[in-house]
């Protein structure tokens, strides 16, 4: 049971996709400005891997090995084009937030390695939990940004005031790099230097 | 000077091994070493005999900007003082009482009547930059137990300098926190940090706040008073536009509004002097920057446009407008962040005047570019050495080997 326990909840600080292996930034940049769009891309994320990872396992022993990414792969994009066409038919506001970003969850760095790192060698009951755990991961990491983001360049969690603007005749004025693509850079960097000032394993070696 | 010695010998326990405040001497052994020689001696050979220490290069560079501070309080008083007596109004607030006080008479001639409404907006920002700024610095010292040093003296002159004179003082205290944690701190300290932290602390208000720190409300010490930078008039209407506004004289003399420090093209040559004379600031990456400066504007000016005036601006209207020069002297050259190999200063310096025309002139959002040149620069600094390395190491190889 603890093979299981350590499956699901190693990826969120232990082995963070993107604090330790720095994967899946791209996303972590683009839709990290609201917090709304995240928590669906973090479900969306979340759903891709959990369902890949099942599927990869179920079949890891029919896949012929040298067409094992293209069968990956297959499966990854159906699983993404069903999230796809679920928001645009449930949530289309948003789905129009996240743009290209929902398709583009194909080629995420960690949905792919945990296919082919994890999924390829276990059995499907610890591949669905490795794939929730590192969505999870994923997600707390995008949820901290966003957080960060939309509380201090707009002065808002989840489109809620919480600190009154300048422009609506509040006091606190928007820090507009919050808004920029860069920002998340920084926050992602200074989360990255907390989680390895408290688990010091995670400091690599210089060399 | 002796009371001060003794002073500080009498101390010297209580922050040594074993002190009850050990953890503070950092801050003891700054403040020993700022007044006198280091008293350790090195124990092992080889020894290296050199008055130049880090000290001394980083004093050197504050007395080089030493015109440039005259020039930020002059001129920003000047500024406003002319536009007073032409408007009307007063000064507002504390620094209107506080002039009072002093015997303030706003007069745009008087050379204490400029100096005092400058100072008035340059010295808190200046304050505040150092305060908060040096308070960053001691933690990470404490914290890492290095010495402090005075690589923040540089940072903390530069900042204010490159500053317009109306910055909110919680902006210049969040912009020097995030030029001294994120622009040097987190890579180890003086020494150690890619880019300038002046800049980086700058280029973050410039994106965090734009509304305080560009466009035209913001270069004059008045409130309200819209007057845009002679740059931003080029932009508009090209040479015809800035020569309404100012002519060549006072724009290289620094009678212009702009950042408070980088104004005076006289004053930054009188710093590139002493720079260049002392051995301190790279004249390799100076002159590349000149002369690309030079290269690239006349290109333009030859190339020609029939829908954006900043192509007819001259090299000679480009050197003494807004922060090239100062960028070129003060910033391009810091030795941690430039280029460090002979050849590779001159493609850094080139690398860097060009970036600076290719944004004021072809890119419709940035007036001025010099503060995202150097910074790129500072980015390809490393590769750029990378690559003189190596090409050293293969032509060497081959006399090895031949």
């Amino acid at each position: 049971m603890s093979r299981a326990k350590d499956v699901l909840l190693d990826p969120l600080f232990n082995k963070n996709p993107i604090g330790l292996q720095i994967l899946g930034i791209c996303s972590a940049l683009a839709v990290t400005s609201k917090l709304e769009t995240v928590i669906v891309m973090s479900l969306a994320v979340t759903f891709v891997i959990a369902g890949s990872n099942v599927s990869v396992s179920l079949i890891r022993k029919q896949i012929p090995n040298s067409i094992r990414i293209i069968v990956e792969i297959t499966i990854i994009a159906t699983l993404v084009i069903i999230v796809d066409q679920f928001l645009k038919a449930y949530a289309f506001g948003i789905s129009k937030q996240l743009s290209v970003f929902v398709g583009l969850i194909i080629t995420n760095c960690i949905v792919l390695g945990r296919a082919e790192g994890f999924a390829m060698k276990n059995p499907p009951g610890l591949s669905f939990l490795d794939g929730v755990g590192n969505g999870l991961g994923y997600s707390i990491v995008l949820i901290i940004v966003a957080f960060f983001r939309e509380l201090f360049g707009a002065g808002k969690l989840l489109s809620f005031s919480i600190l009154p603007t300048t422009s609506e005749g509040g006091w606190y004025l928007p820090n507009g790099l919050m808004l920029l693509p860069p920002s998340a850079f920084f926050i992602i960097g200074l989360l990255i230097w907390a989680l390895r000032t408290w688990k010091t394993d995670q400091v690599e070696e210089e060399n | 000077m002796k009371p001060l010695r003794n002073l500080l010998d009498k101390l010297h326990p209580l922050f040594a091994e074993g002190g009850k405040l050990q953890k503070l001497y950092p801050l003891y052994e700054a403040i020993d070493t700022f007044t006198y020689t280091p008293g350790e001696v090195t124990d092992g050979a080889p020894h290296v005999r050199d008055a130049m220490d880090l000290k001394r290069v980083m004093i050197t560079v504050v007395l080089a900007l030493v015109p440039c501070f005259f020039m930020a309080m002059w001129n920003t008083g000047y500024q406003a003082n002319s536009i007073m007596q032409v408007n009307g109004g007063s000064v507002e607030g504390w620094r209107g009482l506080l002039l009072e006080l002093l015997g303030y008479g706003g007069n745009p001639n008087s050379l204490v009547d400029n100096l005092l409404l400058g100072a008035a907006w340059f010295v808190p920002i200046y304050l505040v930059t150092n305060i908060v700024g040096g308070l960053w610095e001691a933690l990470f010292c404490i914290v890492r137990r290095h010495e402090l040093n005075e690589g923040f003296l540089v940072t903390g002159s530069l900042f204010p300098l490159i500053c317009p004179p109306t910055l909110p003082l919680w902006q210049v205290a969040l912009g020097i926190s995030f030029g001294v944690v994120i622009g040097k701190e987190i890579f180890g300290g003086t020494g150690k940090n890619f880019l300038n932290p002046a800049l980086t602390g700058r280029a973050f208000l410039f994106f965090a706040y734009p509304a305080q720190i560009s466009g035209d409300k913001v270069w004059t010490a008045l409130d309200g008073v819209s007057r845009a930078t002679p740059l931003s008039h080029a932009a508009e209407g090209g040479v015809q536009a800035v020569i309404g506004v100012t002519s060549w004289f006072d724009a290289f003399f620094g009678l212009i509004p702009g950042s408070m420090g980088e104004t005076s093209t006289l004053a930054c040559l009188f710093g590139a002097a002493v720079l260049i004379l002392s051995g301190i600031g790279s004249w390799r990456i100076m002159s590349s920057g000149l002369v690309s400066v030079v290269a690239i504007s006349l290109m333009f000016n030859l190339i020609g446009s029939s829908t954006n005036p900043m192509f007819e601006l001259g090299p000679h209207w480009h050197l003494v407008l807004g922060g090239l020069t100062f960028g070129l002297v003060f910033m391009a050259t810091d030795p941690v962040s430039g280029a460090m190999t002979e050849e590779g200063q001159w493609v850094y310096g080139f690398l860097i005047g060009t970036m600076c025309i290719l944004i004021r002139v072809v890119n419709p959002a940035f007036p001025e570019g010099m503060m995202l040149a150097i910074l790129f620069g500072n980015v390809f600094a490393p590769l750029i050495d990378q690559l003189v390395l190596k090409f050293h190491i293969k032509r060497r190889l081959r006399h090895v080997q031949g």
